[in-house]
Formats: C-alpha cells, sequence, structure tokens
C-alpha cells in the first residue's frame, strides 16, 4: 500500500462521516433528498460493478429492488427487522443466482431483452400469487422506521458497495472481468471460468440492489407490483451509470448526483414538461457523452495538455 | 424563475413588514400574508398520469380558478386571500409522491396539500400528513381499511369507500331484480388481476353467497387484455343473465365493443373503472344505456349538474361519473373549513371531522367517522346520464331500469 491509497481510503472514511452527521445538519426534506439521491447511487455503482466491466446492460434492476421492497411488505410482521433484510439479501442472491446460471451464457442484446422481461416475469409472479393464493393485492408496511434511519442504512450500504467495487477493481477478479467484457474467446483460453466470474459478480450487484429496495420500502406504507417494479428506475440506474461512465469507480457516483438534482430541479419547475426535458438529456448523453463524464473530461484534458507545448512554442517563436 | 421572483419579493416583504411590526410596535403583524398556499403531488407523467389526469388534476386547477375568480380563500375575519399554487408531478412513483410531498411541507410550507391520485399512493403519504400536521381529504382511494386508518392517521379522511360497499350494493341490486322475476339468479365474474379487481371480487364472492346468487363463471384475466371473445363465448351460453366484469378503462371499452360484435346481451351489464367516463357515453351511443358500474350522480340536484356545466367550460372536458366530483367537493369542504376556521390546521382537521357542508354533492355533506358514506355505490347509464340507482332509499336515487335493451345495430 504507497501513500496514494491510504490518503484515498482516510478521504473516503473521513467523507462517510462527514456524511453521516448531514441528518443534524440539513431539514428534513435535505434528509429526503439525500435517501433519494443515495438510493440512486447504490443502484447505479451497483450497477457498474457487473455492467461495467462485463459489458453486458441489464434492465433487471427493477427486478431486484422489487423483490426486496415485496420481501419486507411481506415479512414486516413475521420477522424481527435486522434479520428481514437479511432474508431479503438472502432471497435477491437467490433469484440472481437462478437467473444467472439460466441467462448469463446469453450475449449482447438478448441478454438486454431478457433482463426487461425479468422485471415483469417477477411482477407478473407476484400478482399471479396474490390473485390466486392470498386474494390481496398490496401489502401494508408499517414498521417504525425514521427518514434518518433509512438514510443511513442507505449510507452504509453505499460504503460497502464502494468498497467493494474498489476492492474488485484491484483484485484477481477484476482483472479477469475485463479480460471477459474485451473479449470472452481471450478469456476462456486465459484460463478464466467465464461462467463462475460473471455469476458471482451478477449475484453481488443483484444482492445490493435487492438491499437498497429492502431498505428503502418502509417509506412507502404500502406496495403492490406496479410501485415495487415500476421499470423507470431500470432505465434511470442504466442512465445515471453511462452518464457518468460505467468502467469507473467513481464513474456512477458523478452521473447519479447531478441526473438526480437535475431530475428534481425540473419535476420542481417545469412539472408539466418534465418527459420531454428527459427524452432531449437522454439523447444528449448518447450523442454527445456517450463513454460518461469523466471519460469525456479525460480525453479533453489529454488533447489540451497536448496542444499546449505547441501553442506555447508558436508564441516564442 | 418567475416563482422564485415571486418567493424573493414574498420574502422581502415579509421581513419589511416583520421590520415594520418591530418598529412601530404592532401597527402590522408579522402574520400579515398575501396569499394562501395551497401544494400537491400528482402523477403528471407515468402510467398513474390517465387516471390522475380524469379526476384529480382537472377539479383542483377548477377549484383554484373558481376560488381565486371570486377573489380568493376566504378567512374567518372576511378578508380574502387568493391561492398560490406549488404543485409537483410525483411521476406515478412512490418514492417520488413520497418526496414531493415532504418538499412541500418541510421546504416550501405551504398552508394546505392535496393529496396524489390513488390508493397506493395516499396511503405512501399518509404518514407524512400525519408528521406534519396537515388534513388529507383522500379521495381517490378504496379501500376497506378505512376505519383502521382513521385511527392510525386522526387527520385523515377517506372518500371513496371500499369494495365490500360497492360489491354489497351490486349484489342486492342484482338479489332483488331475481326476486323480482326479472332476472334469473345466476351471475357471471370476471376481474381484472389487479389491485381494483381483486379487491372487488374478493368482496363480492362472499356477498353475492349471502345474497343468493349462484356465481356460475368466476375468471380473473392479465391487465391490458385485449381480446375478450373467448371468455365471452363461454359466458354466452352458461345461462346466467347478468354479466359483472370489475375492470380498467381499456377493457371496460373492449368488453363493451366485443360484447356488441357477439351479439351478447346479458339482462345485468356490469363494467368497472371506464364505464363513468364521459367518453364511454359518446363511443357508445344509445348502447351505452341501462349499463352498469360504480358511481353515479343524482340528475336532479342543480349544484352538481351546474359544477358538470362549468367543468366542461373550464377544463374543455366533462368530468367523470364518479370521482371528479367527490373531489371537488372535498376542495369546497376544506375551502369551507377554512372559511370557519381560518388557517390553523388543527382546528381545520377538527371541523372537517364534525361539521357539515354544502358542497356540489349535497347541502349536508359530512364525514361519518372520518369517511364520507354517502356515496353512490351503484350506477346506470339513463338517457345519457349515469345516474345513481343504489343506495336505492337515498334521497335522489333513480330506479335501476331492467332488463338492459338489447343492443342496437348500427
Amino acid at each position: 500500500m504507497n501513500g496514494k491509497t491510504i490518503l484515498a481510503i482516510a478521504g473516503f472514511i473521513a467523507t462517510i462521516a462527514a456524511l453521516a452527521f448531514v441528518p443534524f445538519v440539513v431539514g428534513p426534506y435535505g434528509v429526503t433528498l439525500m435517501i433519494g439521491m443515495l438510493g440512486y447511487v447504490v443502484l447505479a455503482t451497483a450497477w457498474a460493478l457487473f455492467s461495467g466491466p462485463t459489458r453486458y446492460v441489464s434492465l433487471a434492476t427493477v427486478a431486484f429492488f422489487g423483490v426486496g421492497a415485496y420481501t419486507v411488505a411481506v415479512f414486516s410482521e413475521s420477522i424481527p427487522y435486522p434479520l428481514l433484510l437479511l432474508v431479503a439479501a438472502g432471497i435477491g442472491l437467490g433469484v440472481a443466482l437462478v437467473v444467472g446460471i439460466a441467462t448469463l451464457r446469453l450475449a449482447g442484446v438478448y441478454f438486454v431483452i431478457f433482463t426487461f422481461g425479468l422485471a415483469e416475469l417477477i411482477r407478473q409472479l407476484v400478482t399471479w400469487y396474490e390473485v390466486n393464493v392470498t386474494g390481496t393485492l398490496g401489502r401494508y408496511i408499517f414498521l417504525p422506521i425514521t427518514p434518518e434511519g433509512i438514510y443511513w442504512q442507505l449510507l452504509a450500504l453505499a460504503a460497502i458497495t464502494f468498497a467493494i467495487a474498489w476492492w474488485i477493481g484491484r483484485s484477481r477478479i477484476g482483472l479477469a472481468l475485463r479480460v471477459i467484457g474485451d473479449d470472452e474467446v481471450v478469456a476462456v483460453h486465459c484460463g478464466i471460468n467465464i461462467t463462475g466470474v460473471k455469476l458471482a459478480l451478477f449475484g453481488l450487484s443483484c444482492t445490493i440492489i435487492t438491499l437498497v429496495g429492502a431498505i428503502q420500502a418502509p417509506r412507502w406504507t404500502y406496495v403492490e407490483p406496479s410501485i415495487a417494479f415500476n421499470p423507470t428506475i431500470s432505465f434511470l440506474t442504466l442512465i445515471m451509470a453511462l452518464l457518468g461512465g460505467a468502467h469507473r469507480l467513481t464513474g456512477p457516483l458523478l452521473g447519479a448526483v447531478p441526473l438526480f438534482l437535475m431530475f428534481e430541479w425540473l419535476s420542481a419547475n417545469f412539472p408539466n414538461h418534465y418527459s420531454i426535458f428527459l427524452g432531449l438529456i437522454f439523447i444528449a448523453i448518447v450523442f454527445v457523452l456517450p463513454r460518461g463524464v469523466l471519460a469525456f473530461i479525460e480525453e479533453r484534458w489529454t488533447l489540451w495538455r497536448r496542444n499546449e507545448p505547441v501553442s506555447g512554442r508558436t508564441a516564442d517563436e | 424563475m418567475k416563482n422564485l421572483l415571486r418567493r424573493q419579493i414574498l420574502r422581502t416583504m415579509a421581513l419589511a413588514v416583520s421590520t415594520l411590526a418591530f418598529g412601530f410596535g404592532g401597527v402590522a403583524s408579522a402574520q400579515e400574508r398575501t396569499s394562501v398556499k395551497i401544494g400537491y403531488a400528482v402523477s403528471k407523467t407515468g402510467p398513474n398520469a390517465g387516471g390522475a389526469g380524469i379526476t384529480t388534476i382537472p377539479n383542483y386547477e377548477l377549484w383554484v380558478k373558481d376560488v381565486n375568480d371570486a377573489g380568493g380563500l376566504e378567512m374567518p375575519d372576511g378578508k380574502k386571500l387568493p391561492i398560490e399554487v406549488v404543485e409537483y408531478d410525483d411521476r406515478s412513483s412512490s418514492e417520488e409522491v413520497v418526496r414531493a410531498v415532504e418538499r412541500l411541507a418541510a421546504q416550501d410550507e405551504v398552508d394546505f396539500i392535496l393529496p396524489p391520485w390513488s390508493t397506493g399512493f395516499n396511503l405512501a403519504v399518509a404518514p407524512l400528513f400525519d408528521r406534519y400536521g396537515y388534513p388529507q381529504l383522500a379521495v381517490s382511494s378504496v379501500t376497506d381499511k378505512a376505519p383502521d386508518f382513521v385511527k392510525r392517521w386522526k387527520k385523515s379522511f377517506w372518500m371513496l369507500g371500499g369494495g365490500h360497499d360497492y360489491a354489497e350494493a351490486l349484489a342486492k341490486v342484482i338479489a332483488d331484480a331475481s326476486k323480482a322475476g326479472t332476472i334469473n339468479n345466476k351471475v357471471s365474474m370476471i376481474s381484472v388481476a389487479d389491485g381494483f379487481g381483486i379487491d372487488l371480487v374478493t368482496a363480492a364472492r362472499p356477498a353475492f353467497e349471502e345474497a343468493g346468487i349462484e356465481v356460475v363463471y368466476d375468471k380473473t384475466y392479465p391487465a391490458g387484455t385485449t381480446d375478450f371473445s373467448p371468455i365471452l363465448n363461454e359466458v354466452m351460453s352458461n345461462g346466467a343473465d347478468t354479466f359483472v366484469a370489475f375492470s380498467y378503462p381499456p377493457e371496460t371499452f373492449a368488453l363493451t365493443q366485443q360484447a356488441q360484435v357477439a351479439d351478447f346481451n346479458p339482462k345485468i351489464l356490469y363494467l368497472g373503472v371506464g364505464t363513468g367516463f364521459p367518453i364511454f357515453a359518446k363511443n357508445n351511443g344509445a348502447n351505452a344505456e341501462g349499463i352498469m358500474s360504480l358511481g353515479g350522480v343524482d340528475p336532479r340536484n342543480e349544484a352538481n349538474n351546474a359544477y358538470r356545466k362549468r367543468h366542461e367550460e373550464v377544463t374543455g372536458k366533462a368530468p367523470d361519473y364518479w370521482g371528479s366530483v367527490i373531489t371537488y367537493a372535498s376542495l369546497q369542504m376544506l375551502q369551507e373549513a377554512i372559511k370557519r376556521k381560518g388557517l390553523d390546521r388543527d382546528a381545520v382537521s377538527e371541523e372537517l371531522s364534525t361539521g357539515t357542508f354544502k358542497t356540489v354533492l349535497s347541502d349536508e355533506t359530512k364525514f361519518e367517522d372520518n369517511q364520507l358514506r354517502q356515496l353512490w355505490w351503484t350506477g346506470q347509464w339513463q338517457n345519457g346520464v349515469f345516474v345513481g340507482i343504489a343506495p336505492e332509499d337515498r334521497p335522489g336515487a333513480s330506479k335501476a331500469t331492467l332488463p338492459r335493451q338489447a343492443w342496437k345495430k348500427n
């Protein structure tokens, strides 16, 4: 470990500690805002954990987010709270492994389509179960959890997610993932167990996403499939990660925070034109920043550095 | 931008006024205000936008216009203050609606908050309304749990009844007609496999059984089904005189069309949400006659007729026959309670809970245990108007026309 790494770790711990004190400084609305923002930061980072290096674009975010929310709704009265999160994480992991084994052999657009269908499949399964077995749709969550409590849980989850992402980036498994992303055939020839590696990462990423849903659900009081499995969550997560740059540790963070704040500002100031702006922004991201803000800035930076000495010399002459 | 500027001006004015008050020893009070802030977050985009755009948003806009055209909300001292609206789009997401309401309460510090659209969203924001002490006039939420909710959230009001109310009223209509010999006691019933359909059908099964009605066909279908011909083929020959569909608007429209194509003529045809939409009558013309559903109006209620006319003039479309008029009435109750008690939210909630109000529904609209119970549980299209037929002992009830006429072929 060199000095730079230690400094980075110290900075990270200091940031998390500072953020933990935010609820004491800002008002209740500030806390709500931070909850929404942190939720998307964790979702985007967890999404990029798997989809960034492997380049498998997943639209299944809300499938797992919804599984987490629904688990809390179903067991909120029968299982004590901290255990409830473990159960939710376990179910999320189980679903991810089953789905992963079946689908991670798919590649490219087939995987995208499948993951999009997965969210709908799980939603319909839940609906079918509620219609035919319990005879009610919609469940109530009456848990005595304050917004601050939710905020701190999300902050802890964010810290863990960043730590995992950082560790993976430096480990052998991270290298293996990047090889898979660049060329699967080469990866196989290098002796990488590609299915195993992909499955492990997919499971990890999905478990974190499930936990976000489970932590946020008590804020809604009432959960039904159309609420828990809202496909917008998948799309927003994707676009946030892409804006920041899915291949870097802090990329999703830099995408999620500005986009979230902008959505909040748009819905407050242009409630009637929100969708139009949203569409324009999506198009702009794809055309102007296809590889993310971070990559864009780096490219500009190197371009500028390369040009500077040249222009300097011309000035001298 | 304009809003920001206005806010700045307001803040400066408030500061100036309070400085004056301080300096001149109570010449003007710091509480002196120039407007009443009313906030709401509704689904302007996303899957809920359709429902909110019919029942909720037009009525909020109409009411604000009506009040401001009349000079503003009247205070107990007779002074009138115009309404300043703060509106957000919840994008049909629970998380957004929670945040938007928290923003209205904590950040914008609005005087009153109007509720969002749908049962789920009203429940999602109920703890917030309660924590910040705002009265919640939840209109667009059908729930059998309202008696529990009013205990949990003392300032919540539930205005559209529960699934049991509608199911039991329908059971009585069918049972009465069957006893009179107009129809047999057999019913075919289908329901959408989603919130509304499940609530209603779960309530209808025991209600029908208790009323001595035999359910000969009972199936659910997934939301978004477009082809009902297999279902219609099965129920056409099973001998039931009554066909009940607890459906959502797209399926309600599809069922009406496909029943005409198949020439399926049940003596009672009861369809779900969407039957009370003005477009339903427009699309089906004379064939809408006799079709039953939830909701209704008293066609002889002049206040209601005037409201419907004004709604069409101001918003450009007619209101639906179920939730719209209740939404407007809930706003009138709020307006009247503010006139009696001012902007003190506790006092206004108390007044809403105990007072009697003149609204477009009736001259004496009031809550029973914080729930509105003077509702039309069953309605029927009669001469181009969707009239309330049950409860039949409620003043203004129309008599059900049975059996329903056969489809008219064009």
